[in-house]
């Protein structure tokens, strides 16, 4: 039988865990395993304390793990942020769908987590504890009070989600990107991909590509070559693996360099 | 064990028992006999199920019923007042914007919540705010206008009906 | 979304009322869907209801070696465990209905399972997390069975048997032949005096309906000793007659409320949710409801079958098409459901809207380890569409003809002869061709801009039917035996001839002469009706000596050459149409021959209708006033 604990805070709720338990936050990925009778868990953990906090904290921003979509749509300190918020699901699953859940999304669900990862995504837990956002992917265990990322200025930041179904579709793949700048050529790059593994993965082959490259098409077309390099991306309803490696590169250039510059 | 749970259904206090996991389309619909939100997929995909939550729109399949607790819930069954259909629905009736019917008040809600936020809404924008709702009956062409339609209607009133919708979210 | 009315085309042949058309009408039904009070099949709430959940197989293809259920009873909630054993009659096919195929397909499946997620045992609980956790403690051995996914390797010789009753993978066309043949003309004569040949092959998908309301129904006990049923089926008396024959309830026993309908789209005629809802409510005694989750809907909702399709054209210089072949191949999926019609529907529609001297079809009706497909929009229809209209380009392409003359060229003018024998009224597609043309911008030459669908048809070659080559070749088991190609005329040992001229409802033709209520009212078609009473009543027709149980094939094929149904004398056309000669668009050889012996009458097993039916098939109605013309006008052709 089901049974639902409610917590007073994530502490008491991470106790409350255990490999045949679900915490509870939006509701758009535990519910729908609830519905569909999912015998892999018999406990759904909530918890009364608010996680929906969002600081800027000098050149980063902590955020919730209970922030929504559409609360960082709102958050006029998160405008950075907002098109990879608007690309998760419709109106109301924004309105449900939370930072914390994201990270938790299974392929090829997860756009935010995209953005999060390519914005140097550090994790703090329930606990306090803090490991980069990449170390938690891997293992998805325990649970997040925040993410704290980096404010990123002017154009250094660029989100694509590539869909079949405008404006609601889900990810064929998406792709961030913060690219810094010293004397004019790329400095302190990070590219995160998602659709394109397991789970949203940081590119570090195309990082080290761009690193002191020109933002130009002559000086990201090393990074293009190994756009895939090291990713065997998954096969699913809306691509395949080879689709996935064959267009990786088209899309990371129009990340980069925009649609019709070549 | 069951749960007790109310909440403001379409301005009136409403209270059921929640089965444990038992989300919110089913308690509104067999625990409190309101079967205007739909069943369609149970994952959060098609929107048929949409109820406003609080003034904004929230999937009621994917919400864990008892987390409903003190929020304030419209469905599409409380959208008219009386006898008076609410200028949407009107569009809607005059427009043809329904086929099968099935998802019609999830669209409605998806709608009305647009429209209580940004009264004169662009086409665009109307597109966005319906993009979680499926219709297979290929409407969206005529839902589009309804909705445009209703936004342009002298008589709509968002706030109309004191007690039943709080009017604008907040 | 501006409606243009093209009024200036086939001015003469209609009222010009069209008042209706491309304005917005309000529905009669639409306050209730706007108001959420439409009652939908899951919009009605019964005290103590049962939700019912299915075990199903995860295999494409696998042996039930043992079910044990012990665990899943003991589950809280759960009431009743329903076997096939429990199934009065465990074995139906929709079409039987019709007369038109075996049963080949359980409700519940006792032994061996034949796709992806085919039910084997229903469990009813209190919730619907508890039927769903019950199900999750059903253990079944299961024995996996090789399987086939593809429709022409399921025609090999070595291919696994996907559906015990049809043994040889294809359903039994005419109890004759594995495949629904089509024959008009010479198609390898057309090809010899083609100047191009052009071939290819075309392969769509399943498609799956995707209703937003997902497929169901709640049964529950009357007071009356009835059983109420709500159902979201397309087909409510098909259901009814479903349900009853699978309960082995008289069908007045069941109570079917249906109509309002969640979307359908084809996909909720099949009819299962209704026999397992009302067999748990006579079970238990309790209300059942039966409903798909989304991932049922998705992966064993009958979709629309995948076609394969081969065309062989015979083009001359001027891109006249001359001959042209189908081999074509429906995937069925593990059972037939409608897969068999579709097929019939198909036939009747190839060559696709063009007048070709010589066609020769086989097409097959396959069953494969896939999800059973059914009724979608035009099914029968859209896939064979989709070759014809790809194919098209091609031969555009290879004999250097601009697409749109091509089809202008080729396309079927009132009066022109089809390949299953009967006489094309109304054609518009030149003037389509034509209208697209202009907004797209598109230069056609002066002959292509002057054609018409009233000219230059029916005369001729054109309105004649070929004397017509025929093969029996592909009989029920050879392919199996001998691996066969499954082209037209491949490994026939001869060829034969039936004389021209004839509309024979011979199977190796393909020609199906039409059933006398399927008859098209020829008052409706503005033809002109005698005056007086209808023709006499004929004889009712002789039963065939078939013993109950054994199949029969459609009434429509009936076959002049089985010994079991042997032409009747019962009339095949209203008899005002016997009594006049035939109308002048109604070339000679159409299946309007008073002289002739008409089709075989239905082999029906139950005893035969009275004659007062056939009475009033030639009694037609006068025309009611202010009924639209539209479609009954007289075409002046002449």
């Amino acid at each position: 039988m089901l049974e639902v604990v409610v917590t007073e805070n994530l502490i008491d709720a991470a106790a409350a865990m255990s490999p045949q338990a679900r915490f509870l936050g939006g509701g758009t990925l535990v519910m729908r395993q609830v519905n569909y009778g999912d015998q892999r868990f018999h406990r759904i953990v909530r918890c009364r304390e608010r996680l929906d906090g969002v600081r800027v904290e000098g050149g980063r921003c902590v955020i919730g793990s209970g922030v929504t979509m559409a609360a960082i749509m709102a958050a006029r300190e998160l405008a950075f942020l907002a098109p990879a918020a608007r690309a998760v699901g419709g109106p109301a699953v924004r309105n449900m769908a939370t930072v914390g859940g994201n990270l938790m999304a299974p392929h090829p669900y997860g756009d935010l987590a995209v953005a999060l990862l390519a914005l140097d995504g550090q994790v703090s837990m329930a606990d306090d504890t803090v490991m980069p956002l990449d170390q938690y992917l891997a293992t998805r265990h325990g649970l997040v009070r925040s993410v704290s990322i980096r404010r990123p200025a002017g154009d250094e930041f660029r989100f694509r989600k590539v869909s079949r179904v405008k404006p609601k579709g889900v990810s064929v793949m998406s792709m961030a990107a913060h690219l810094g700048r010293n004397s004019g050529r790329l400095s302190d790059v990070s590219v995160a991909y998602g659709a394109m593994a397991d789970t949203p993965v940081r590119v570090t082959a195309v990082e080290r590509a761009l690193e002191g490259a020109s933002l130009d098409l002559a000086g990201i077309t090393p990074a293009l070559n190994v756009a895939t390099e090291g990713l065997s991306p998954p096969d699913d309803a809306l691509a395949s693996s080879w689709y996935r490696r064959e267009v990786a590169p088209v899309h990371l250039r129009r990340l980069l360099i925009g649609e019709d510059r070549r | 064990m069951k749960t007790p749970v109310t909440f403001t259904l379409n301005g009136s206090e409403a209270a059921a028992f929640a089965d444990p996991g038992q989300n919110l389309l089913d308690l509104l619909r067999r625990g409190l006999g309101d079967l205007s939100p739909k069943y369609g997929c149970g994952q959060g995909t098609c929107g048929t199920c949409t109820v406003l939550i609080d003034g904004e729109p929230h999937l009621s399949c994917l919400v864990l019923a008892e987390a409903a607790q003190d929020r304030r819930i419209e469905t599409a069954g409380g959208l008219a007042d009386g006898p008076d259909l609410h200028p949407l629905q009107t569009a809607f009736v005059e427009g043809f914007a329904a086929q099968c019917g099935y998802c019609t008040p999830g669209m409605l809600l998806a709608a009305k919540a647009l429209l209580d936020r940004n009264p004169t809404p662009t086409r665009d924008e109307v597109i966005e705010a319906i993009s979680g709702n499926l219709c297979r009956c290929t409407g969206y062409e005529p839902i589009i206008e309804a909705i445009l339609t209703a936004s342009r209607a002298p008589n709509r009133a968002p706030n109309r009906a004191p007690g039943r919708t709080n009017g604008r979210a907040g | 979304m501006a409606m243009e009315f093209r009024k200036d085309l086939f001015a003469d042949e209609r009222d010009d009322n069209l008042n209706e058309i491309g304005r917005p009408h309000i529905r009669q039904d639409i306050l209730g869907h706007v108001t959420g009070r439409s009652p939908f099949y899951d919009d009605h709430l019964f005290d103590g209801l049962l939700h019912m959940r299915c075990v199903r197989s995860p295999h494409h293809h696998a042996r039930v070696r043992s079910v044990d259920s012990t665990a899943a009873e003991r589950m809280p909630g759960v009431v009743r465990v329903i076997r096939p054993s429990d199934i009065p009659v465990n074995m139906n096919t929709l079409l039987a209905l019709l007369n038109f195929g075996r049963d080949d397909e359980p409700l519940l499946t006792p032994e061996k399972v034949a796709y992806k997620g085919e039910p084997i045992l229903a469990i009813l609980a209190t919730t619907e997390r508890a039927a769903r956790d019950a199900v999750a403690q059903v253990t079944v051995d299961w024995e996996e069975l090789p399987h086939v996914l593809d429709v022409e390797e399921a025609l090999s010789p070595d291919a696994p048997m996907v559906n015990a009753t049809y043994p040889n993978n294809t359903f039994d066309y005419h109890d004759r032949y594995d495949h629904q043949k089509l024959r008009f003309g010479n198609v390898e004569a057309g090809f010899a005096d083609a100047d191009h040949i052009v071939e290819g092959e075309y392969q769509m998908s399943p498609i799956e309906q995707a209703p937003m309301e997902t497929c169901g129904a709640i049964a529950a006990p009357e007071t009356n000793d009835r059983f109420v049923c709500y159902t979201s089926t397309q087909a409510l008396f098909f259901s009814v007659a479903v349900a009853a024959k699978q309960t082995a309830l008289p069908s007045s026993r069941l109570h079917f409320i249906g109509g309002t309908v969640g979307g359908g789209f084809g996909g909720k005629v099949d009819s299962h949710h209704e026999p397992l809802a009302i067999l748990g409510a006579l079970l238990t005694g309790r209300p059942v409801k039966y409903q798909w989750d989304r991932a049922e809907e998705m992966q064993v909702g009958a979709p629309r079958g995948a076609e394969r399709w081969r065309i062989k054209d015979g083009v001359m210089r001027d891109g006249r098409i001359v001959a042209r072949e189908f081999t074509g191949f429906f995937d069925a999926g593990a059972y037939t459901r409608l897969s068999s019609y579709a097929v019939q529907k198909c036939t009747g529609h190839i060559p696709g809207p063009y007048t070709i001297p010589n066609i020769a079809s086989n097409v097959y009706c396959v069953f494969t380890n896939r999800t059973p497909s059914t009724a979608m929009r035009g099914f029968g229809i859209t896939g064979v569409d989709f070759a014809i209209e790809c194919h098209m380009d091609k031969v555009a392409e290879q004999a250097g003809v601009d697409p749109i003359e091509l089809r202008i060229l080729n396309a079927y003018r009132d009066g022109d002869m089809k390949a299953h024998r009967r006489a094309a009224k109304n054609c518009a597609l030149i003037e389509s061709c034509q209208v697209v043309a202009d907004k797209a911008g598109w230069a056609l030459g002066a002959e292509a801009r002057a054609a018409s669908s009233l000219r230059e048809g029916g005369i001729g070659w054109r309105a004649e039917i070929p004397e017509t080559v025929i093969d029996r070749a592909g009989e029920i088991g050879e392919r199996k035996q001998t691996g066969l190609a499954p082209e037209p005329f491949a490994g026939a040992a001869r060829r034969e001839t039936v004389p021209a001229g004839t509309a024979s409802e011979h199977p190796a033709t393909g020609a199906v002469p039409q059933r006398e209520d399927m008859v098209i009212e020829a008052e409706r078609l503005g033809f002109k009706v005698a005056t007086g009473t209808p023709g006499p009543t004929a004889p009712p027709p002789v039963p065939p000596a078939t013993p109950p149980g054994v199949p029969v094939p459609y009434p429509n094929t009936g076959s002049g050459t089985s010994a079991r149904t042997a032409p009747s004398p019962g009339p095949s056309l209203p008899a005002a149409m016997r009594s006049t000669s035939a109308p002048p668009s109604q070339p000679s050889g159409a299946s309007a021959q008073p002289d002739r012996p008409g089709p075989a009458a239905p082999p029906a097993v139950e005893p035969p209708a009275p004659a007062g039916d056939q009475a009033q098939a030639g009694a037609r109605p006068p025309r009611r006033p202010g009924v639209s013309r539209f479609i009954s006008g007289p075409r002046g052709r002449r």
